[in-house]
């Protein structure tokens, strides 16, 4: 076996938190290695370091026993590196080939040589089985081809090491499986692969050797086909964590009905016809891969926009008017998919963040002006009820931890005691503790009589948190399954579009109940 | 050499902030003095005795401040929002020349003049205000970059206000002079120091820095305009009318640079010509800046930027140096800030 790559003791320090603690990795040729380990393990931080864009405080990196000079991309491509990023780095305006192509050729020569590097792209393409239309325009591209894409660009730099950022972060099961299959492949032919994930099920069925990061350190190193998922969960988190238990369901009356719903050009992908009903005191999981219109529908219920068609009604009724604060007014509690973006304000103070989606309400303002002694009782009372840490009253939230953050949004949320709850994305990027948190809450919001509606790209949470779920697809919704007769399979296929077996468990459970 | 994003900020920091930085200007603009063959601590001395030294220069350093004060206050409020308003310059000059139109209106001349000063700055935050409205409508309406807009109205304003001091507003007894017609004695803003040009102008914009400040921070509509600068798209979530919010802080911001130069008319010249303003509109950015956008550190920033342009002028009258170097310094000063504030998010690690 020759070593392709080596990384000898590398150390990170962001501030006070030790990101990579020397943590020494190797890779030979024609390996794949999956580097295992929760959010803020290190993970990215140490591949980062690899490529160039942080440099270590310690420690180097040898590609083909060279030593790369630190902090400098360039020299990491040109020694055969490559690194498709979790977020594609493509330009959606241009063509496949000319992605590829950017960045390969000097910027002074005056004649780019496209059909030369047509005839290599399409070469790389047929040796490693990785189809792409090179004139096809990245904007009219799948998720699945983007990447596709991204690992041509690395392939035709002269990638011998290539480095995937949870690959699979995107992707259904089924175009997960594809992928997989592939950089076996491409393995087989002589590339070498680190894979980042924290996904178990993959990193059992793809790798040939695992590496856990935790807490910056690597706490353990297994051949794949010498442990077991259960190992490596207990390795990755430290201790067995607990995710609470679900008691059956009291579905009560209908709270929210969405009727047909139909919006394009706001929001992100379209939707295009979403009906559902959601009633108390039970959780609708909606699993989709990202695009697909979740994002759309949960700014639907949030009240950022109307429907174009269709109606959202509330207890029966549509809203007075369509936006946010009578959404919140008619019982609507909102918790967002992007904590940064859209929660939180991180330069506001604590208790400014607390009431800013309710200043319309007599509570927290009186004739325009704010009634601070209430706003801060409240914000006093909610950190302490909600365990957020490192927070203040005064202070500002960009400090807070995302766990803390989604805390805080989640105390705000529910100290307003809504009667329909809607989670975007509600545990994502939070690490197996904070995780259970969020899931408690939820549950108990829907034990008190809450309807939920989660929308989650994690299938173990929709599992875990729902009583029925629906996939959305394509601005579509699938028909609903029971949480007891889902799995990771049927799921997949909801996702991907493909309805008919679930189409036949929902006229058999419907059948059930109408007896 | 690389950034990296300090995780706390301590207040010290913000306060020392612009210190160092108007420090930082006065060593680098001592350099130019030196160049031009003076002193520099003796023109520094020159300069603070110019704006202190007599109580001609203190009540002349206050008059020059207190335009500088409400232009310097329409920025900082816009600039929260992330409203980029650069036309100050032109809301000043049509807040000024809307308040000798409105002198014309008969029966303003008989009013009691506390009713006909009120009425007068009111016409000139409205007019404002209102010049303000068109960019900002057009942002919320077509997406058009209101830092163009603002900035061309500016040439347009100025060029408006010569027609009008040239044309319809002229005043007959001027001896041809383009001058626009004097405001009404019962509106001219009363002094507040005996012989000398300081006015009552003085106590409404150090009054309006308070209510700005108490507005900001205390009501319903200051925590929206600061959530939209922020984060518009968080504040969008959390239900703040963008568009309504803007709008306001539309109206805020070129009402304040209106009734900059409403009251820079009604106390200081009495007339409008087109060199009412040297420069107070751009200024204000500065000393927005300076402040780092807090109402009550735009007085402070004000007096600073005043204390330069008056004791300049003595300075530059004993030892030859251009009166220009106020300018230079006033510059520098917003250089050197942006770099300190940069310093006060970032650290520098190698």
């Amino acid at each position: 076996m020759t070593r392709v790559l080596e990384l000898d003791r590398i150390t990170k320090r962001f501030g006070a938190t030790l990101a990579n603690d020397a943590i020494s990795l190797h890779l030979e040729r024609g390996e794949i290695v999956a580097l295992l380990g929760e959010n803020g393990a290190g993970k990215t931080t140490l591949m980062s370091i690899l490529f160039g864009h942080y440099t270590a405080d310690a420690g180097s990196v040898r590609v083909h026993g060279r030593t790369l000079p630190p902090g400098k991309s360039r020299a990491a491509i040109k020694a055969g590196v490559g690194m498709v990023h979790q977020h594609f780095a493509l330009a959606a305006n241009m063509t496949v080939l000319e992605n590829v192509m950017t960045g390969t050729e000097p910027l002074w020569r005056l004649r780019s040589d496209r059909a030369a590097a047509r005839r290599r792209l399409t070469q790389l393409a047929d040796r490693f089985g990785l189809p792409v239309d090179p004139d096809a325009r990245i904007a009219e591209l799948s998720v699945g081809e983007c990447q596709r894409v991204e690992i041509l660009k690395a392939l035709y730099n002269d990638a011998s090491v290539l480095i995937l950022d949870e690959p699979t972060a995107v992707l259904t099961t089924q175009q997960a499986e594809q992928l997989f299959s592939t950089l076996r492949d491409m393995a087989a032919k002589g590339l070498s692969i680190i894979f980042i994930s924290h996904k178990l099920n993959e990193v059992m069925s793809a790798s040939d050797r695992v590496v856990v990061l935790r807490g910056g350190r690597i706490v353990a190193e297994r051949a794949t086909r010498d442990t077991s998922k259960e190992e490596l969960a207990e390795l990755m988190v430290g201790h067995k964590v607990e995710r609470p238990q679900r008691p059956p369901a009291r579905p009560g009356a209908v709270l929210l009905e969405a009727d047909d719903l139909h919006l394009s050009g706001r929001g992100g992908a379209a939707l295009n016809g979403v009906s559902f009903r959601l009633r108390a005191g039970e959780t609708l999981g909606i699993i989709g891969v990202s695009g697909n219109g979740q994002t759309t529908l949960a700014g639907i219920v949030s009240g950022l926009y109307p429907p174009d068609r269709g109606a959202l009604r509330v207890r029966g009724d549509s809203l007075p008017r369509h936006d946010v604060p009578h959404a919140i007014a008619a019982g609507i509690g909102r918790i967002p998919e992007d904590r940064h973006a859209e929660g939180v304000l991180g330069d506001m103070e604590t208790w400014e963040n607390v009431i800013l989606e309710r200043l319309w309400s007599p509570d927290f303002a009186k004739h325009g002006i704010i009634r601070r002694g209430a706003a801060r009782a409240v914000t006093e009372r909610l950190l302490a009820e909600y365990d957020v840490r490192g927070a203040r009253v005064t202070s500002r939230v960009r400090l807070l931890s995302g766990g803390n953050m989604q805390k805080l949004i989640l105390g705000r949320v529910l100290e307003a005691g809504p009667s329909i709850l809607l989670a975007a994305q509600p545990s994502r990027g939070l690490d197996e503790g904070a995780i259970a948190g969020v899931h408690r809450r939820l549950i108990d919001a829907r034990d008190r009589g809450a309807a939920v509606l989660l929308i989650s790209e994690d299938l173990d949470e929709v599992i875990a948190l729902s009583d029925r779920i629906r996939a959305i697809a394509g601005g579509r919704l699938s028909p609903a399954i029971p949480a007891g007769r889902a799995n990771a399979q049927l799921l997949g296929l909801m996702m991907a579009g493909d309805w008919e077996t679930a189409r036949q468990i929902e006229q058999e459970t419907e059948a059930t109940d109408a007896l | 050499m690389r950034f990296e994003r300090r995780e706390t900020h301590s207040a010290a920091l913000n306060i020392l902030a612009p210190m160092i930085a108007i420090l930082a200007a006065l060593v680098i603009a001592g350099m130019l003095i030196a160049i031009a063959g003076a002193n520099v601590l003796d023109a520094y001395a020159l300069i603070l005795k110019g704006a202190f030294g007599s109580r001609l220069g203190v009540t002349e350093t206050l008059t020059r401040a207190t335009p500088l004060v409400l232009t310097g206050l329409a920025a900082a409020v816009a600039f929260r929002a992330k409203l980029w308003n650069i036309g100050g310059e032109g809301q000043f000059y049509l807040g000024a020349l809307a308040v000798t139109a409105f002198g014309l209106v008969p029966g303003l001349a008989g009013a009691p003049a506390p009713v006909a000063i009120f009425a007068c700055l009111v016409v000139g935050a409205l007019a404002g205000a209102v010049l303000l409205l068109v960019p900002v409508t057009l942002k919320l309406r077509f997406g058009v970059d209101e830092v163009v807009t603002t900035l061309l109205l500016n040439f347009i304003v100025i060029l408006f206000v010569s027609l009008m001091i040239e044309g319809a507003l002229r005043d007959p007894l001027a001896f041809g002079w383009p001058q626009s017609v004097p405001v009404p004695d019962a509106a001219v803003l009363p002094q507040l120091v005996e012989r000398s040009r300081l006015h009552a102008g003085l106590l409404i914009a150090l009054g309006l820095a308070v209510a700005v400040w108490w507005v900001q921070s205390r009501t319903v509509f200051g925590i929206q305009s600061r959530a939209t600068g922020l984060n518009a798209r968080a504040a969008a979530f959390a239900g703040v009318p963008l568009g309504r919010t803007l709008a306001l802080v539309a109206c805020l911001s070129g009402g304040l640079a209106g009734l900059a130069g409403a009251i820079e008319v009604m106390g200081v010249k009495g007339y409008v010509t087109t060199d009412l303003s040297p420069n107070y509109g751009y200024s204000g950015i500065v000393i927005a800046m300076l402040a780092n956008l807090n109402p009550i550190g735009v007085i402070g920033a004000a007096l600073f930027s005043a204390v330069m342009f008056v004791g300049a002028d003595s300075m530059s009258r004993a030892l030859g140096i251009p009166s220009y170097i106020a300018d230079v310094t006033v510059a520098l000063s917003l250089l050197t800030m942006l770099v300190a504030l940069f310093l006060t998010q970032y650290r520098v690690r190698r």
